[in-house]
């Protein structure tokens, strides 16, 4: 490992030192203003460190990492919206009984095990990132001791995830013994591409799909969604829902295509059907939900199915759609679960679309960013989901992906029906205040989410432009 | 770039009388008022400005916007959209002047949506590359959903969501249909744009132009609506506010029949034809069954609606023909319609704001009361039924005749239609203004502003009947340039030897322009050609 390779992992290893130097201060002082700020800082600093790294790239660090556009854009997004999850963590965790600044101590080394997630190209590191990722979240989402749901939410997602990294790693070695490497790029110098795969690789990628699809919330490995999007604190669903979700989408991006996965039958018919029938459950499902989070919750099995159509797409431009979806998806999920945790208070959770009712007379800003939150998600123009959602069926019709792409849009008509209800519910004319006044950050935050929605909806070309000239594979 | 000030007029107009609208609503209403009164005067003066004509587009204008996908910013204005934008802001202005007292709560919010929906409806008047025309297209549900669902009665909700679903639903649709275009386009030619005028001609499979066409068809013909897609219409009318059922008749569903014209008939020249036989039988159907389900209403307001559906069934008839006279007739059925259910949208309003009611069982005898609703209210009934002298005489008699030219047995079973309307609009009169007192109401005849909205209102449709030329003739080139690749359809070829003796039924047909009569125009030679043709009766 020369000084290059260890400079440009600079980003990673600000992530990973931050979490020491937070407990080296936690046991001075326990000051949470003081831990809240340092972690800002800590993920602005590896922010800015990728724009310092970017001129040593493309950089394979001996066969386990490969630091290339593709990898350091999503790392930017990770980190981005891990910085977005934090600002919004901070009333809501402040509030909460007993340590509470431990809570960045572990946003801080689950965010590392996403980043590695976007650089990897060894089985080890996908691995060590996934579970490092796992154990973090378990005690995110169980962070809340005071409450019930909350433990059963963690306890849930360890067992599942355990059973899922079972397959994972059977899935791997599966694919070891076929082709005696770990390392994603020989693996198809061993075996040839698409259709070529030997059945070994073919089964070893469907275990795999199995601890994958687990950690996206594809159907049918969806079970856990609802009761952890419900359990967990507003803002560790958040995470859930984007940073974790993002970095296993960059990993499956990258390793279905170095397979080019997309050529294969078997894994085509796969992939569509896993896509289809997330779409379709995942809204169908959501309809009769009376809990914003559970919604929520179902509403991103449905969006994980749209995003993984571009798979099957099998070009630079389709991972150009999916990377342009997640950024608006990221921003809109922040969005919703931001105004659901600046709402809640340590007693209350807002989490009934029944304590909406009526929210946008009384708090007209905070429910003007909940309503873009869900008009974007919903595929309305003006927002960036139009834009994203347009993106993907175009790419997906460019593909010849009929099928899926009117599953898509059949979707979007079921899933238009819930977010409309929510929307119903917030703009009704009854409606009493149980809700909880907003401080000044939170406001900053949402003003910040709703603006982004807003400009990616209207004028998108700046950032189609950055993605299609830095990602490519 | 005045097209693109015509938008952005209305958009900061909206967020500027949202905000001052919390203050005091009087700002709110007077911002909307002003906003679209200097849409109105910049749309006159720039239209006396621009004499020159390129290839009928009185103004055209491209900026980038997305340049990844082939997507500009192209606003272009002729004469169709011109006269449609002229309906859109007289009839923005009047549902500001009606909503004065009607709308008491949330009046910022209110005028917000309402210009909201004014502007995308600007943007699909004028937008001419399809991705636009979609986003501007998209943009007015939001708004109107809020406007049915905060402001409407009390099955306001049900209403909104059904609107929303069944307009978004056939929206996406149409999404599809214009991204197939792009890309078969592509295929073809090598250039990929959503360009209205590039996409103009292009070559394509017959069956894969026919899918594409249905998906445009889906979106308009639920917006028209026609008639087993219109079921969100009487809805959505009938809980909407007074300002909202307006806009939603008088405008919304012309994007409909403007989408019709715009981009079916240029784009899909021939897949249309083959479409033709059924798009007259749903018109057909529509004039039909709208007019029967009319009467059969009790509630006022919806048979308002119904009458809509009915009166919509014109335009798909018409635009189906093919023929110019048909078309003269859409455009002029488009804004009389607008103007004549508009009017009478803000009657039911006015009534139930002083009633509480809007079921006829309960009205009768009103006419002693308040005489001068009571003639406002036959001037425009008598409009739906089609009186001569009124502007949808005009449009429906140029419709049938046009529709006659191409399918005799549709334009007669049309015209059963008239008799239709007049059961249902006598019925209006008969059951609200006369007949016998139901009950006993304390009311107060029309205020100064309503008298002032009706006045504007009843000039309107009687210069739209009496002389309807200037309309004809600004949208006369967008019409010509509509039928330029469309061979006409005419149900009568010529005979190879007209059949002596008897009345002959083709030479009397072929030789009955009435578009001579109708429009008067005082040109001796043509005139004479009249006589001419005539000669064989006489």
């Amino acid at each position: 490992m020369t000084e290059k390779d260890f400079l440009s992992l600079t980003p990673f290893l600000i992530i990973a030192i931050a979490p020491v130097v937070i407990m080296l201060v936690i046991s001075i002082l326990r000051n949470y203003r003081v831990v809240f700020w340092f972690s800002v800082l800590a993920f602005l600093a590896a922010f800015v460190s990728i724009f310092f790294i970017l001129t040593s790239i493309p950089n394979t660090i001996g066969t386990l990492f490969i630091i290339d556009n593709y990898g350091l854009f999503f790392l930017g997004i990770l980190l981005i919206s891990a910085l977005l999850v934090t600002f919004i963590s901070y009333e809501y965790i402040k509030q909460l009984e007993g340590v509470r600044e431990e809570y960045y101590i572990i946003l801080f080394t689950s965010t590392l095990g996403a980043a590695l997630l976007a650089i990897a190209n060894h089985f080890v590191i996908f691995f060590l990132g996934i579970e490092t990722l796992s154990i973090s979240l378990y005690i995110l989402i169980a962070f809340q001791k005071s409450k019930s749901n909350s433990i059963e939410a963690g306890i849930k997602y360890l067992i599942l995830a355990s059973v899922s990294s079972a397959f994972l790693l059977f899935g791997m070695a599966l694919i070891y013994t076929a082709s005696g490497t770990m390392q994603f790029t020989e693996i198809v110098k061993a075996f040839g591409e698409g259709d070529q795969l030997s059945p070994l690789i073919i089964s070893g990628f469907g275990m795999m799909m199995v601890g994958i699809g687990f950690k996206l919330a594809l159907v049918p490995f969806h079970m856990w969604t609802p009761d952890v999007y419900q359990g967990a604190p507003a803002p560790v669903s958040a995470f859930v829902a984007t940073v974790s979700k993002g970095a296993v989408m960059a990993i499956l991006i990258r390793f279905f295509f170095s397979l080019k996965g997309f050529n294969n039958h078997y894994l085509f018919v796969t992939i569509s059907g896993i896509a289809i029938l997330s779409m379709f459950f995942g809204n169908i499902l959501a309809i009769r939900q009376k809990n914003l989070k559970r919604l929520l919750g179902y509403s991103s099995i449905a969006n994980m199915g749209y995003l993984i159509i571009i798979l099957l797409v099998g070009t630079n431009r389709g991972i150009h759609a999916s990377v342009f979806y997640l950024i608006s998806y990221f921003i809109t999920t922040i969005g919703a679960f931001g105004v659901i945790s600046l709402l809640s208070s340590d007693k209350y959770e807002a989490e009934n679309i029944e304590d909406y009712k009526g929210l946008f007379w009384r708090k007209p800003w905070i429910a003007i960013v909940l309503t873009l939150s869900l008009l974007s998600l919903a595929g309305i123009p003006l927002t960036s989901g139009f834009i994203a959602k347009f993106y993907v069926i175009f790419e997906g019709m460019k593909a010849g992906l009929l099928v899926l792409i009117i599953s898509l849009l059949i979707n979007s008509v079921i899933g238009l029906y819930y977010y409309l209800r929510v929307i119903t519910a917030l703009f009704s004319s009854v409606g009493d205040s149980k809700l909880p006044e907003l401080t000044s950050w939170g406001n900053i935050t949402l003003a910040i989410i709703a603006i982004s929605i807003l400009v990616l909806g209207i004028y998108p070309g700046w950032l189609i432009d950055i993605i299609i000239r830095l990602v490519s594979l | 770039m005045i097209l693109v000030y015509l938008i952005i007029v209305l958009l900061s107009a909206a967020f500027l009388a949202w905000i001052t609208g919390k203050r005091n609503p009087r700002w709110a209403r007077f911002i909307s008022l002003i906003a679209l009164s200097v849409d109105l005067i910049l749309l006159i003066l720039n239209v006396n400005q621009s004499v020159v004509p390129d290839n009928g587009w009185l103004i055209n204008i491209k900026l980038d916007w997305i340049p990844a996908f082939g997507i500009s910013l192209h606003f272009a204005l002729d004469g169709l959209s011109l006269v449609m934008l002229f309906l859109t802001f007289f009839l923005g202005i009047i549902s500001v002047i009606i909503s004065w007292k009607e709308i008491d709560s949330r009046v910022g919010f209110f005028h917000f949506n309402l210009l909201l929906i004014l502007a995308g409806i600007t943007g699909v008047f004028l937008s001419l590359d399809l991705f636009l025309f979609y986003f501007f297209w998209e943009l007015m549900l939001v708004p109107m959903y809020f406007l049915i669902g905060i402001w409407g009665h009390e099955n306001r909700t049900a209403a909104s969501n059904k609107f929303f679903l069944y307009t978004q639903a056939s929206g996406l649709l149409m999404f599809i249909a214009i991204i197939t275009l792009y890309f078969v386009h592509g295929k073809y030619t090598g250039v990929y744009t959503f360009d209205y005028m590039q996409l103009l001609g292009t070559e394509m499979p017959e069956s894969t132009g026919f899918l594409i066409m249905l998906g445009f068809l889906a979106a308009f013909l639920v917006k028209l609506p026609v008639v087993p897609l219109h079921n969100w219409l009487p809805d959505a009318h009938t809980e909407a506010p007074t300002a909202g059922s307006l806009i939603l008749a008088a405008l919304l569903l012309k994007t409909g029949a403007y989408g019709l014209l715009r981009f079916i008939v240029p784009l899909f020249p021939s897949e249309a034809v083959t479409f033709a036989p059924v798009g007259m039988l749903l018109g057909v159907v529509g004039i039909l069954y709208g007019a029967k389900l009319a009467f059969a209403q009790t509630d006022l307001k919806r048979l308002v609606a119904y009458t809509s559906v009915s009166h919509m069934g014109f335009v798909i008839l018409g635009v189906f023909s093919f023929n110019e006279l048909a078309y003269q007739g859409v455009v002029v059925q488009m804004i009389a319609h607008g103007i004549s259910t508009g009017a009478l949208f803000v009657l039911v309003g006015q009534l139930y704001e002083r009633v509480h009611t809007r079921d006829l069982n309960k009205m009768g005898g009103l006419w002693e009361k308040v005489p001068v609703m009571g003639a406002i209210g036959l001037i425009f009934s008598m409009a739906s039924l089609g009186l001569p002298g009124l502007g949808n005489f005009i449009a429906e008699l140029l419709i049938l005749i046009g529709a006659f030219k191409a399918n005799i047995l549709m334009s007669c079973l049309a015209s059963l239609g008239l008799i239709a309307a007049t059961i249902y609009s006598l019925r209006i009169v008969q059951k609200v203004f006369l007949g016998s007192k139901n009950t006993d109401w304390k009311m107060n005849d029309l205020n100064l502003r309503e008298k002032v909205v009706s006045a504007l209102l009843v000039i309107a449709i009687v210069w739209l009947g009496l002389f309807p030329k200037p309309v004809i003739d600004a949208a006369k080139p967008a019409i010509l340039k509509t039928l330029n690749n469309q061979k006409e359809l005419t149900y009568f070829q010529e005979p190879p030897c007209p059949p002596k003796g008897g009345l002959n039924l083709n030479l009397l047909i072929n030789s009955f322009k009435l578009s001579d009569f109708v429009f008067l125009q005082g040109d001796p030679a043509k005139r004479e050609g009249v006589f001419k043709r005539f000669k064989f009766l006489i």
